[in-house]
């Protein structure tokens, strides 16, 4: 049976009719029609799905969407804005700084994976800004790739791990300058 | 990229002869249509329904920012004509019609650089469409790493063929003749002289018209000296929106009133010879989800709701039983099995005379080696939407060959093939047959059934149970050196059965009888990989071909058999190595004298500081409980030239091999942009790993069991190796394919760094810890 549900996702209050055990990941594609989270497995066996929820990235096609009341679900289409406001920037980039080392990186093959990749790599960074190699594959290891896309996914993150703390001391950033918790807190 | 050749297709299926029924034909009634009628006809067979707000653009299969395209009708549109291959804009760009499809290996791109470098314009100004039947010319499958190889001639020289006719124009326009004209950005000047009288554009000059111009190919193609385009580096052009999310993949589209479905088949393929019988279905099982409904064809079973989660349910709750008989070998007793089969024998090359160089030479190696089924396993499963009607039929789905798919879908639907319409959006990496066919097929059945669109979305049980493997294999290798360390003879017997040509959902529907597509060149002992990199006098390659009617259901994996050649040639090749004392890599430099095997071989050899000092692997075998290997190796597809070396960690006591390091060369003749190939070899390397240390189809006598990817495992980011990958670019040479040959060669490496660290030859892949431990048991 159907039941009413309001869902905070990308910051935006949405109503949802749905049975109570419908996957989050259904109603973030077929309801809200949200292109990052995708269907990989069904089984949190792979991370193409991932979100974030309250800022911890969780596999959304496991997740009813009755957990989720109340809480705070940010897709990769939400991750430029909920990394300014983690980050305190005055205004919300493009992209968050994985996405765009990812580009930089040219890491991606076929790229249906790097829903999941972007998600998890922007949760690690968030707790630990400067994760050594071992720590990164360590907190990827959860997310699959056919393509093998794995050691340019490393480097990627390397790449948006500086590129994080130089935003910390850019002019239009002065305010995060002095503030050397910032990059560790999640939320 | 991967693998299957389109001449075999030519080969072994009859050109025209009609689908009956779900097997691959080579686009029969596919006739080209006259220019004049494309033209009257056009947009005849558009349908008229608009896809949700964001994805109209891309049902438009127009790129955003990029101008109309022309209107569409059912292809192939006429290859003899300009206007097939390109059309320019107003705006003066290039909209570049490709008949091969993007899977994230980048030859959209590279084939646009190649038209831009041509056209003389800039990366900015050129796009492509997707795929599409009633759009896009047939330049056959995208197999065997063939983009760049069969799809750049008519690209290039189109596209070459327009510029000179744009100069003709511009020379009347100008007056001045075409030798003066200097062309930059599509921007045709006088040379030597500025000013708005003196130039004009491409697109002033035939913005978004026709060329109407019979497509000749004699017009002269840039010398490679001069160059400014290919050969460099432009990023991905799909990159940006797959990063941000934008990118629309096939599973992020949706119909109008369109109904979300599932198919309803045992977990896991049965025989493919059998396939599976219904014994009993109860609908009532489902009456609990009032809008699921249960639809059925033979014994083609599916589920169709308004609400995706409905038809997941719908098709888990099911009460469903089947008739499977217990005929399979099971994955333990596969390779006995296929040995004792009546095979179809075929000597593939023979040259000399094994036997009589064998008896007397001063080292002999041989082996009994085995490969698993392997399982494509794309990361997203595939699926498809489709919309059939009496007299028509739209299908979207991430084939590799829209013309081909096209064709069976005419024959499971009773339509005539230029009735269906086949649009192409990019799924997740396939690496060859997945079930992209299977699924097109399940949703056309199941849209007709329904008589309304329907989404299907294969769940993972799906693909993983009902792909169509790259089959097992049995390899028996002998080969024979003189004392100075010379490869005097050689030897390769192959056993495995040859892929499927009739999908799932054609023999459960129509009950189409199974069949397999009969010998091609990359369904067998492939020369080029067993033994053919190296001068050996007196070769022997035969090809035992087992009837795969008791087995599961095979198709081309990328690189196919290669991997499984190499694993078995390559060790041999090792062992004579090994037994005349000479280092792996010099023993090879000593058989070889082509300077393309060459050049990939010390390629690696150089980027991995290779010792050339002869490394006795009994002296690997150490008390010491890691164990660390090196071993080179070389491979290759049909074409092109694969080197690698591999470094690996063997854990003694527990049989766990670990690749820590991997270094790949691919010498692909003219690399249109290098960087593209470099990510392809960086994925070879990393896919071989995973396929040499995880990857194994397991199947009872009834069912395959690995249907998901804890059952099928693939490696992971902790396992991951650092890969060093290696384009060696030949200017003079033709482009030749990059997608798969650095596998075979990666395989031998690793199998070779085993050796090299514990003084074991093994025999049979995944080299799992059991495996593993068995074989040093042995030793």
């Amino acid at each position: 049976m159907a039941s009413e549900f309001k869902i905070r996702v990308n910051e935006q209050l949405h109503n949802v009719s749905a049975d109570p055990d419908t996957p989050l990941l259904y109603i973030l594609m077929n309801d809200l029609q949200l292109q990052g989270p995708r269907f990989g497995c069904g089984l949190a066996q792979c991370g193409s799905c991932s979100v974030l929820l309250d800022g911890e990235e969780i596999r959304s096609c496991v997740t009813p969407v009755s957990a989720v009341a109340g809480k705070s679900v940010t897709t990769l289409e939400g991750l430029p804005s909920w990394y300014a406001k983690q980050k305190k920037l005055g205004k919300t980039p493009g992209l968050h700084p994985v996405q765009q080392a990812i580009i930089d990186e040219q890491a991606v093959q076929c790229g249906y994976c790097f829903n999941g990749m972007i998600i998890q790599a922007a949760d690690l960074l968030s707790k630990n800004p400067h994760p050594t190699d071992a720590q990164i594959r360590t907190a990827m290891n959860g997310h699959l790739c056919r393509c093998g896309s794995y050691p340019r996914v490393i480097k990627a993150i390397q790449r948006a791990s500086h590129r994080m703390n130089a935003d910390m001391v850019t002019p239009e950033n002065e305010m995060l300058a002095d503030d050397t918790e910032a990059a560790g807190v999640a939320r | 990229m991967t693998s299957h050749q389109t001449g075999e297709r030519l080969g072994i299926m009859e050109e025209g002869k009609a689908p009956l029924d779900g097997t691959p034909a080579l686009n029969p009634g596919a006739a080209t249509i006259p220019r004049r009628e494309f033209l009257k006809t056009g947009g005849a067979l558009v349908i008229g329904f608009s896809m949700r707000g964001a994805l109209a653009a891309a049902f438009t299969n127009q790129e955003a920012g990029a101008p109309a395209a022309r209107a569409a009708m059912a292809g192939p549109p006429d290859p003899k004509q300009i206007d097939t291959w390109l059309a320019i804009h107003s705006d003066n760009t290039a909209t570049v019609y490709i008949g091969y499809v993007e899977l994230g290996q980048g030859s959209t791109t590279s084939l646009l650089q190649i038209s831009a470098e041509e056209l003389d314009l800039d990366m900015s100004q050129v796009h492509t469409v997707r795929l599409d039947t009633n759009l896009t010319p047939n330049q056959g499958g995208t197999y065997s790493s063939s983009s760049i190889a069969r799809g750049s001639p008519a690209i290039r020289t189109a596209a070459a063929e327009a510029r000179k006719a744009l100069l003709e124009m511009a020379s009347t326009k100008l007056g001045a003749p075409v030798e003066r004209l200097i062309v930059s950005k599509g921007v045709v000047t006088v040379g030597g002289m500025a000013g708005e009288a003196q130039s004009v554009t491409y697109g002033e000059l035939i913005g978004d018209k026709q060329f109407n111009l019979a497509f000749t190919g004699d017009a002269p193609v840039k010398p490679v000296s001069d160059y400014k385009l290919v050969g460099t580096r432009p990023p991905r052009n799909d990159i940006p929106d797959k990063a941000s999310g934008k990118y629309v993949y096939l599973q992020h589209l949706r119909l109008p009133e369109m109904l979300h479905a599932r198919v309803v088949r045992p977990r896991g393929q049965t025989a493919y010879g059998s396939g599976a019988k219904v014994a009993t279905l109860d609908e009532n099982s489902i009456a609990h989800i009032p809008s699921a409904r249960v639809l059925r064809k033979g014994d083609f079973v599916g589920v169709v709701a308004e609400r995706e989660w409905d038809a997941v349910r719908a098709a888990r709750d099911l009460k469903i039983t089947w008739d499977i008989p217990a005929i399979l070998p099971g994955s333990d007793g596969v390779y006995d099995a296929m040995r004792a089969e009546k095979t179809g024998d075929r000597i593939v090359l023979q040259r000399g005379d094994v036997d009589a160089v064998f008896s007397s030479a001063a080292h002999t190696a041989s082996g009994h080696y085995r490969a698993p089924y392997q399982a494509h396993a794309p990361f997203g499963p595939n699926g498809a939407l489709a919309d059939v009607k009496s007299d028509s039929a739209l299908v979207i789905c991430s084939t590799q060959d829209v013309y081909a798919t096209r064709n069976t879908l005419a024959g499971v639907l009773g339509l005539r093939p230029p009735q269906v319409r086949v649009q192409y959006y990019e799924g997740s990496g396939t690496y060859g047959h997945s079930c992209y066919d299977d699924v097109a097929q399940a949703a056309a059945i199941l849209s007709q059934l329904a008589g309304k669109p329907v989404r299907l979305q294969f769940m993972r049980w799906d693909e993983h149970g009902w792909d169509l493997y790259g089959p097992a294999h049995v390899g028996e290798v002998r080969a024979a050196a003189d004392a100075g360390g010379k490869i005097v003879a050689y030897q390769y017997d192959g056993w495995h059965h040859n892929w499927s040509a009739v999908e799932t959902s054609a023999q459960l529907a129509l009950g189409t009888p199974p069949a397999e597509w009969r010998d091609g060149a990359a369904q067998m002992v492939n020369p080029a990989d067993c033994g053919g990199m190296y001068d050996i006098a007196n070769v022997k390659l035969v090809n035992h071909h087992v009837p795969g009617m008791n087995y599961l259901r095979g198709a081309w994996l990328r690189s196919p058999l290669d991997l499984s050649f190499s694993f078995a040639s390559e060790q041999t090749i090792d062992e004579l190595a090994h037994q005349a004392g000479i280092d792996a890599y010099e023993f090879r430099k000593r058989n070889i004298t082509s300077d393309r095997w060459m050049g990939v071989l010390d390629a690696v050899a150089k980027a991995s500081k290779w010792d050339e000092t002869p490394r006795p692997p009994a002296a690997k075998l150490s008390k010491e409980k890691i164990a660390t290997g090196r071993g080179i190796g070389l491979g290759t597809h049909l074409t092109s030239y694969g080197g690698a070396v591999a470094e690996v960690e063997v854990n003694k006591e527990t049989g766990k091999v670990r690749v820590k390091r991997m270094y790949g060369a691919i010498d692909a003749g003219l690399a249109v942009n290098p960087a593209f190939i470099e990510n392809q070899i960086s994925g070879q390397l990393v896919q071989t790993a995973s396929r040499m240390l995880l990857e194994e189809v397991t199947f009872n006598k009834t069912n395959v069991t690995s249907l998901d990817w804890n059952s099928y495992p693939i490696l992971r980011f902790e396992e991951c190796p650092e890969v060093v990958p290696i384009c060696v670019q030949r200017l003079d040479q033709k482009s030749t394919g990059a997608g798969e040959e650095v596998m075979a060669a990666a395989a031998g490496a690793i199998a070779c760094a085993f050796f090299d660290a514990t003084g074991v030859h093994i025999r049979e892949f995944p080299l799992t810890p059991k495996r593993v431990l068995a074989a040093l048991k042995t030793a």
